[in-house]
């Protein structure tokens, strides 16, 4: 056993909590507050009559405000008095003894109960808790951590136990939070080739028709390079080409993609030619000549742009 | 209307009683049972501690089932153990249904177990048993 792991293990059985009466006795106002909240209309809680008819001889608590009886209240919520510094509280120190091995966060998993009798208006409860056990390390959904169990145990004015509470909360080391993937370079739209980043974003490949000559152009512009018309529409594509050229980038590296990184210029079958990255292939097995299909890609919810990957054989 | 012990059969099972979660009932349970720990009302401490929204703190969930067993067993009937064990969080805008099955009886002491779940659209958000005492048919007052 390492020495982290027998520290630990010396705290089963160890008072985290010294007995401590709750701030004020069994009461109807309460009782009233938190059967209202509940929507629970069990009338032993609030009719003395109803509950003498039930058998009882007077009002009773319902079973599950127990630990609220001993709730330390809202202001040492929010203003916890300063501990002596020369003593630190059990709980303080097998925090301390946690949080050396990473486990910072907790997240309650079980309560167990078991009533010994119901608490009635005027009763006092009071609350002390042990150590049970604490667990080796586990794999979790929310991390690895330790289960501690505890049993708190309530007691009224006379020091008869009135309830014993199994608690059990795992501290775990939260998983690091994966950095979020950096977004691609944006391309720089204007109004000139805003028209062909819109259609990718619908999944359409287009292409840029002169509406005079009809020669197909990309990238897009204002001004056909053959007759010097500005008037303009556009073509549906195919989707087929196949690799013109390609290189596959190494370095340097931009966070947002994945290395080896294939940028080829695509040849369309329409005859225009354009710059993709490609799918579905591994750097190696890219060709000059290949016939390649688009094949969308998402980057991120603001980007649509158009992939190439091999086209299947024919009469494959 | 009090439910003697004879009158429960182990594989009865209750009916479903479903919970709106609303912002309101996650605020004022956890105010009702001394709770003012932030994540049950504040909603942007809530996510700075790694949460989607405030969520339903533990003593709520043993008074709803509380509620949800003795609604059935009637006023008669005396809690004697809620055990419950905590999964998907209850946030606010969620509903919990909550079923229960007679899974066991003890004629000595007049004991009922009765195995709750409470499921809400994330998966079950807590799973456990209450412990209820009934009366038998000779006894009992009231009804």
């Amino acid at each position: 056993m390492t020495d982290y792991e027998t520290r630990l293990q010396s705290w089963a059985g160890r008072e985290l909590m010294a007995p401590r009466f709750g701030q004020d006795a069994v009461n109807v106002p309460m009782i009233r507050h938190w059967v209202e909240a509940m929507a629970d209309d069990n009338p032993v809680y609030l009719d003395e009559e109803a509950a003498r008819a039930s058998g009882r001889d007077g009002i009773v608590a319902p079973a599950s405000m127990m630990q609220g009886w001993t709730m330390r209240g809202y202001a040492a919520s929010v203003r916890p008095a300063p501990e002596p510094a020369s003593e630190p509280s059990a709980a303080d120190e097998l925090n301390g003894l946690l949080a050396e091995g990473g486990y910072t966060s907790v997240v309650a998993t079980d309560s167990e109960f078991e009533f010994h009798r119901e608490l009635v208006p005027g009763d006092r409860v009071s609350v002390e808790e042990t150590v049970e056990s604490i667990s080796p390390e586990k794999k979790t959904a929310l991390g690895a951590g330790r289960f501690i169990s505890t049993v708190r145990t309530y007691r009224d004015a006379n020091g008869e136990v009135v309830a014993t509470q199994r608690w059990r909360t795992l501290r775990f080391r939260p998983k690091e939070k994966p950095e979020p993937k950096a977004l691609r370079p944006r391309p720089a739209i204007n109004q000139d080739n805003a028209f062909w980043f819109d259609a990718a974003r619908e999944h359409r490949l287009v292409i840029q028709r002169c509406a005079e000559c009809k020669s197909l152009r990309h990238p897009p512009g204002p001004c056909c390079p053959q007759c010097g018309s500005f008037e303009w529409d556009t073509v549906e594509a195919s989707g087929e080409g196949h690799v013109h050229t390609y290189v596959v980038n190494h370095h340097p590296r931009h966070p947002a993609f994945e290395y080896p990184l294939v940028v080829a210029v695509i040849e369309l079958a329409e005859g225009t030619r354009l710059i993709a990255n490609m799918t579905g292939v591994a750097p190696a097995d890219v060709e000059i000549g290949m016939p390649v299909v688009v094949d969308w890609i998402d980057p991120d919810p603001d980007l649509s742009l158009p992939a190439f990957r091999p086209a299947e054989k024919k009469g494959a | 209307m009090n439910r003697s012990f004879e009158d429960v059969a182990v594989g009865e099972e209750l009916p479903a009683l479903s919970v709106p979660v609303t912002r309101t009932l996650i605020v004022a349970t956890a105010i009702a049972s001394r709770d003012y720990q932030d994540v049950h009302h504040d909603p942007s401490l809530a996510v700075e501690r790694g949460s989607k929204d405030v969520f339903m703190n533990i003593l709520t969930t043993n008074g709803l089932v509380d509620r949800y067993v003795t609604g059935w067993a009637g006023p008669a009937a005396v809690v004697k153990a809620i055990r419950i064990r905590l999964g998907a969080p209850n946030h606010p805008g969620d509903t919990m249904v909550l079923t229960g099955t007679v899974a066991a009886k003890h004629a000595e002491d007049g004991r009922v177990e009765i195995a709750v779940r409470g499921v809400n659209a994330l998966g079950p958000h807590v799973t456990g048993t209450v412990v209820v005492q009934l009366n038998g048919r000779s006894e009992g007052s009231g009804a």
